[in-house]
């Protein structure tokens, strides 16, 4: 492009802007777009239900304190990772995960296949007092968690927002969900979240392999 | 050709300097900048640096001292971390984006900001849309994606502020009497066209209540979405944007035209197009489809040609004047900011690789690389820049204090390298520790052992931190006493010169260089 062709272009402010949009769609329209069509074809394994109502509670107290910005939900496909925390993480394990929690720092460990590490009372203890139980850390306290009920309306209110973007929820789950979280507390809740991870959403070694054969081909 | 150089070049050297006067403009009323709400976006982008680094400091305390958050929800390290993000992003950074962008606009254009009401409420509204983000993201009002964690409904003022700045911004380039588009103005555009784009499309969500909701997208696709957007904020926030501010502020302040016009050109194109594909090195060896892996990498290492051709653009900019580094703190940031900008995109597209990025992940690393590229370059150009404009939009000759401005340039670099240093050797240790295996196989060190190696470090960190904050009220202090006079008498408002409307528009020739307003 000879020069006086640019300079048509740098005279025209509708043009520079119109072309500035072109260059910018290009990358994220060529990688987005075949992952939507992918990514659909991703489906639950066999046996991988959504989250039920205490766990999404559990959930939803893990996205609020910001969890995610120190502790990554993600086990990449190396050795070493493997060795320390599992099985590498697939792309159907987190076909229900509103917002996606992968995260991109590791303040402390993952925790993709924490569940069933610890026990429960371990898990309590710790998120009310982690120093109580490991010296050195530097996790912060989070004892409001015990305090705090659940907002149970809230949570029946995302199940059906959920329900509305695809998420498979039955009417009669949505409608049961208050007494499952009956007097429970926002702890409670976490607790059973983390005992999930990695237990709940792991899927049958058969259905891994098919939904990694339409994931990555 | 060669005319369009001449033409050009010293238009960005035009400021305030006289031109000749279109006759017929003698008896119209005199236009002249819009000065007033550059110098609010002025006031509100150092009142935000203050506050977001204050934030990032107390963060910064916590990780080496965890019972600073007092077991209150709302000092809690992971709550008021996305309020440090985002305070020195879009509070500080933001600011001084549309500040600059306002005043560059402007003098590039020979032309009058255009809708003074609407270029207010561009500053009322932003103000408005960084106190919410603030406020409510420590209180637990969040998204849960990185940089794009305030709920919802502010994200829906975010998008209404910046259509308003757009069409300002476009507006007033309408309404420019100068033909050719300085390349300043390209980036901000840019910048102003990617950033909503990507704002909108990361942050579709359906509402629970006021204080939730979920996002569109769910699992793989949401995190395709989240890095793309998060990886293009640092492109067209932190990057296209600052470098608008760096095309105008360094030639003016060098006293030079731009080193190569034409390099300009090729990398802006460059840059924006290429940019966008690099997104996927933020999920390196994770549930994402291999091939966008692949692709991610391979942009993000050619990424690095547009990048240091914008930095070697700046800094040859001032060859034949590099004495004034010896008597111009504002020089003496914009250089510094330049070299920052080269280093950090060189160790960004090495981190890219895959092999460096199986071991700088997860770390402290991607903290050292973040913070090079947003103390050093970021803060630094704005900072610069603010240095450059201030005395001319407070209607001074110089800044206050000279002394001053030289003891902020010396915290502020110490810091950064303080910071940046601790954070290269706590990121290298971790990546090293958690790889590290025994002869049979097994891993050699739990994950504690790696976070008590570091410790040291976090108090290093923190060291750095507080010079650079020290630095930043220095600067505070600086600009209240430069001030003093506009706020007491006001300022005059500076008349808008109006070009010969002749068909090649030639400016006047550049004053000697004796006549040049000298900052110092």
């Amino acid at each position: 492009m000879a020069y006086r062709h640019f300079e048509f272009i740098e005279k025209h402010a509708g043009l520079l802007g119109i072309l500035t949009a072109i260059m910018v769609s290009l990358g994220g329209l060529a990688e987005i777009t075949p992952l939507f069509v992918q990514a659909n074809e991703v489906k639950a394994p066999a046996g991988v239900e959504p989250y039920d109502p205490l766990r999404l509670a559990g959930r939803t107290a893990y996205v609020e304190n910001g969890c995610y910005l120190c502790h990554s939900q993600m086990i990449r496909t190396l050795r070493f990772e493997t060795e320390r925390y599992g099985p590498f993480s697939t792309a159907a394990e987190s076909v229900y995960d509103r917002p996606f929690q992968w995260g991109s720092k590791r303040t402390g460990p993952d925790l993709a296949r924490v569940g069933g590490k610890y026990s429960d009372a371990w898990q309590r203890q710790h998120l009310i007092d982690p120093r109580a139980l490991v010296p050195e850390s530097n996790m912060p306290a989070f004892p409001w968690l015990a305090e705090r009920p659940i907002d149970i309306q809230q949570i029946q209110q995302s199940m059906r927002v959920l329900q509305g973007l695809g998420t498979p929820y039955t009417d009669k789950q949505i409608a049961e969900a208050p007494d499952m979280l009956e007097g429970k507390t926002r702890l409670d809740a976490m607790v059973a979240y983390l005992q999930g991870l990695g237990i709940d959403n792991e899927p049958h070694p058969t259905a891994v392999s098919a939904a990694q054969a339409e994931a990555a081909p | 050709m060669r005319a369009m150089h001449k033409e050009l070049a010293p238009l960005a050297l035009t400021g305030t300097d006289s031109v000749p006067q279109a006759e017929s403009t003698a008896a119209a009323p005199v236009e002249t900048y819009n000065d007033k709400v550059v110098r609010r976006f002025m006031v509100a982008t150092i009142v935000w640096g203050v506050v977001g680094m204050s934030i990032g400091l107390l963060a910064a305390a916590q990780l080496r001292w965890p019972a600073l958050n007092f077991d209150t929800p709302w000092l809690t390290f992971s709550r008021i971390r996305p309020a440090h993000t985002f305070g020195v992003i879009f509070a500080f950074g933001g600011n001084a984006l549309i500040c600059t962008c306002f005043y560059v606009v402007q003098r590039t254009s020979h032309a009058r900001l255009a809708f003074d009401k609407l270029a207010m409420f561009v500053f009322w509204g932003w103000q408005l849309c960084c106190l919410a983000a603030i406020v409510t993201m420590p209180l637990g009002l969040t998204q849960g994606k990185e940089y794009a964690e305030p709920e919802w409904w502010i994200d829906i003022m975010i998008a209404i502020v910046w259509v308003s700045y757009a069409v300002v911004f476009f507006g007033t380039l309408a309404r420019r009497r100068i033909r050719h588009i300085y390349v300043a103005n390209w980036y901000y555009g840019a910048f102003i066209i990617a950033v909503g784009l990507l704002h909108i499309v990361n942050n579709l969500a359906v509402p629970v209540s006021w204080a939730k909701s979920y996002p569109i997208y769910a699992g793989v696709v949401d995190a395709m979405v989240q890095w793309w957007y998060g990886h293009n904020a640092v492109a067209f926030f932190l990057t296209a944007g600052f470098l608008g501010m760096m095309y105008y502020y360094v030639p003016r302040q060098a006293g030079r035209p731009l080193w190569s016009y034409r390099f300009s050109i090729v990398n802006f194109w460059a840059l924006i197009s290429v940019y966008m594909w690099a997104g996927a090195h933020h999920l390196m060896y994770t549930a994402l489809p291999d091939w966008t892996q692949s692709v991610g990498m391979a942009f993000s290492f050619v990424l690095l040609m547009p990048s240091w051709g914008s930095a070697a653009n700046g800094l040859m900019t001032f060859k034949g004047v590099w004495h004034k580094l010896k008597t111009d703190p504002a020089v003496k940031f914009m250089v510094m900011a330049l070299v920052f900008y080269g280093a950090a995109t060189f160790e960004g597209s090495m981190m890219a690789l895959k092999t460096v990025n199986s071991l700088s992940h997860y770390t402290d690393w991607t903290i050292a690389h973040v913070h090079s590229g947003s103390l050093g370059w970021v803060a630094m150009i704005t900072i610069g820049s603010l240095y450059a404009m201030a005395p001319r939009l407070l209607g001074r000759k110089a800044m206050h204090s000279h002394r001053a401005m030289n003891a902020h340039f010396y915290l502020h670099t110490l810091g950064t390298l303080t910071y940046v240093f601790s954070m290269w050797v706590a990121g290298v240790t971790e990546g090293m520790m958690w790889r590290a295996t025994l002869p049979d196989g097994s891993l050699e060190y739990s994950f504690l052992a790696s976070l008590i190696a570091i410790k040291p470090f976090y108090v290093t960190r923190w060291l750095g931190g507080t010079f650079i904050l020290s630095g930043m009220i220095v600067m505070a202090w600086n600009m209240w006493h430069t001030a003093r006079d506009a706020r007491r008498q006001g300022v005059t408002a500076v008349p808008v010169p109006i070009p010969t409307p002749t068909g090649e528009q030639q400016p006047a020739p550049l004053p000697p260089r004796e006549a040049e307003p000298v900052v110092a």
